[in-house]
């Protein structure tokens, strides 16, 4: 019962997806403001949601259950991703042996479950958005998992959130030292790029693959994604500060480190341009896997 | 007003569908979207794809090449489409109207719903025009 109220309301389903679509306003308005214009009112994407769940859902010749199909499961796991994530503020005790391993599991599927729709779309131009984001994957997962690993180093192999979260409330936040610091900055560009944000938003560029992956998606389909979307935009944020910001563990802490992170998030998605897929895969390859690889050698020395 | 029809009309993705126009439209569509209009405010968005749709913002003249073309991306939006004819070529087809390469006018192909007329539009003409639009939906005038 408790679990399925953890699922489902709080800090599942309800309050990810209010949270994160707010985080979305967040993102419309900031970026509004900074090309000089008014931007949204902020119950824009709540309208956009309802409105794109009333919509008629046009399905391509030749797609069938898995096109349909795949919306649900990047959602399901985005929402027991924040779910897992945010126990690990509320209930630290509670979390079983291994769940950032879980965590970083769930957070692929709503990739996947974006290169298996396109896929069953059958749109040349699905095709191109889901090889890019399969690339983009296959290239950010390597930083990503090796700064996830100095920090488990660092806070002295601690395998759950709810410990890593109780290590820095005793030793302080992990980004105060400088293998924090260096696994900080590479997985912040893992995350840029897990969300989909620009300059890693090749694979649904709309200017050229006129959406990507999600072209042949209307409708309730789209809605979901979109909503999926926002959960991971409120997720991921909060998944870094329980890893390497969680020095204080105050509600109204926890916010206003989390509208930090956001808005850093927003102002590199708006001051850099789309970068090509290759340059994609040998920015995370070369530099951040390296500033990776310097953070574990440095979590290893104990610094 | 029922709820869906309030939910659609504050937030219209609009597909920019160029039927052979000769630019000057789409230039002042690219207007309503900068700093000193901003259609974001009215919950007015660009959409890369077809499928995300609610607005077919349709500028030029159907040619013999387009109008099949511009059927077609009507059938491939999701229901409910409107339609938006910008630019004096999509209202009326002025100059072209005894072209042999112009078989019929947009609205002999869709059922459009707002005219803005021009040559080419102001930014300020066009958004009046969706606004007009807006207000049509929703039973206000």
């Amino acid at each position: 019962m408790t679990a399925l109220f953890s699922y489902l309301i709080f800090p599942g389903f309800l309050f990810s997806a209010l949270v994160g679509l707010m985080a979305c306003w967040v993102d419309r308005k900031v970026s509004a403001r900074i090309q000089w214009r008014v931007g949204p009112p902020w119950h824009q994407n709540f309208t956009d949601i309802l409105k794109l769940s009333f919509k008629e859902i046009v399905l391509p010749r030749g797609a069938g259950a898995v096109f349909l199909l795949s919306p649900a499961l990047g959602f399901l796991a985005a929402v027991l991703t924040a779910t897992i994530v945010g126990n690990a503020f509320v209930t630290p005790g509670q979390a079983f042996v291994g769940d950032i391993i879980v965590v970083l599991y769930l957070l692929i599927i709503p990739a996947a479950a974006l290169i298996i729709g396109a896929s069953a779309s059958g749109n040349p131009l699905a095709a191109v958005g889901a090889s890019r984001e399969m690339k983009l994957v296959m290239s950010y997962e390597l930083p990503f998992i090796l700064s996830m690993i100095a920090v488990i180093v660092k806070c002295g192999g601690a395998l759950r959130l709810g410990e890593i979260v109780a290590w820095q409330l005793n030793f302080g936040s992990n980004i105060v030292s400088w293998s924090g610091a260096l696994s900080f900055i590479a997985a912040i560009i893992c995350v840029q790029a897990k969300l989909g944000f620009a300059p890693f938003d090749a694979s649904e560029a709309e200017q050229e693959i006129m959406g990507g992956v999600l072209i042949e998606y209307s409708g309730f389909p789209l809605a979901v994604f979109r909503l999926t979307r926002a959960i991971l935009v409120y997720t991921l944020p909060l998944f870094l500060i329980s890893l390497f910001w969680a020095g204080n563990t105050g509600v109204l802490v926890i916010l206003g480190k989390y509208i930090v992170l956001l808005v850093v998030i927003i102002l590199i998605k708006n001051t850099n341009p789309r970068l090509r897929i290759d340059q994609a895969m040998r920015l995370f390859w070369g530099p951040v896997t390296l500033l990776a690889i310097a953070a574990l050698v440095l979590a290893l020395l104990g610094k | 007003m029922d709820f869906k029809t309030r939910v659609l009309t504050k937030s219209l993705f609009v597909f920019h569908a160029a039927c052979s126009p000769c630019n000057n439209c789409d230039i002042e569509i690219l207007d309503v979207l900068t700093p000193r209009y901003d259609a974001e405010r009215l919950g007015i968005t660009l959409v890369g794809s077809v499928r995300h749709a609610d607005v077919l913002l349709v500028t030029g003249v159907p040619t013999r090449k387009t109008a099949v073309r511009i059927k077609k991306l009507y059938e491939q939006a999701p229901k409910p489409c409107l339609v938006i004819a910008v630019g004096g070529c999509a209202c009326g087809r002025i100059m072209f109207r005894e072209s042999y390469m112009s078989p019929c006018a947009l609205d002999e192909l869709l059922p459009v719903d707002a005219y803005i007329p021009g040559c080419p539009p102001k930014p300020e003409a066009i958004l009046a025009g969706v606004v007009k639009l807006i207000k049509k939906l929703r039973g206000e005038g």
